[in-house]
């Protein structure tokens, strides 16, 4: 299974032992690097049988937004990437339910199933978590 | 950076093979691609590789070999969704070879 592994080093370092990782994806899908960059990310993480979690909060819940048309913005359409997630075994997906409201959006009009969580609850589980990385 | 020729038109391939352009696939290149590897394409490799197109079209990624593995397991079948089976059809990494040959670029984590 070497194709998968990304980083032999972090293999040794963690020795078995899983870390609860969240991944905080605050920005715009485009315009930006940061969204499709964790993205791949969190695609590789999933090697490392960690305990991997999502967060979208701020801007960074249109990039679960359905219907994305990026032609003019010159960009791949990544959207249909984070349907393919709970086949890499995370199925951990948090939205802000502030930042949905704010935006003027509902759990309908995003491509995949999240769990939508009070700014208190996301802070809560942000508490627990070994590693926290913000995109 | 190269170039590989199949029924005289030139295509790109970045440093490892990999096709340049996903518009530039035909079932053309999967053969040519594999006889420069010394493989004849069955109609095993056939349904793998149709697969990995069909995992991009949806998903636009190629999966990593681990969910490649589970997926072709729950559409073919545990008898193929095994890493022995994939391994013995892809001798260089059932997602890396697969992919290379159906057009897709490197899946995302392989090294």
């Amino acid at each position: 299974m070497s194709e998968v592994t990304g980083g032999v080093e972090m293999e040794e370092e963690t020795g078995g032992t899983v870390k609860k990782f969240m991944f905080v994806n605050r920005k715009a899908p485009y315009g930006t690097i940061y969204a499709l960059e964790a993205l791949e990310v969190v695609l590789i993480s999933a090697a490392f049988d960690q305990d991997v979690s999502l967060v979208f909060l701020d801007d960074g819940v249109y990039q679960l937004k359905k219907g994305q048309h990026t032609k003019a913005v010159d960009m791949k359409n990544f959207s249909p990437t984070y349907r393919a997630l709970e086949g890499y075994d995370i199925d951990k997906l948090y939205v802000e339910k502030e930042s949905l409201e704010q935006r003027g959006l509902t759990p309908d009009d995003l491509v995949v199933d999240v769990q939508v969580l009070s700014a208190d609850e996301i802070s809560k589980l942000m508490a627990e978590q070994d590693v926290v990385l913000s995109f | 950076m190269g170039t590989i020729e199949v029924n005289g038109k030139v295509l790109e391939t970045d440093e490892e093979g990999y096709l340049q352009n996903l518009s530039d696939w035909s079932p053309e290149v999967a053969e040519y691609m594999a006889k420069q590897d010394g493989l004849e394409l069955t109609e095993n490799h056939w349904e793998v590789i149709n697969f990995l197109r069909e995992y991009y079209e949806e998903y636009q990624i190629a999966p990593a070999v681990r969910v490649l593995t589970k997926a072709i397991g729950k559409k073919l079948g545990p008898d193929k969704g095994n890493s022995k089976y994939l391994y013995e059809l892809f001798p260089y990494g059932p997602a890396k070879q697969a992919c290379k040959y159906a057009g897709l670029p490197k899946p995302t984590g392989c090294v």
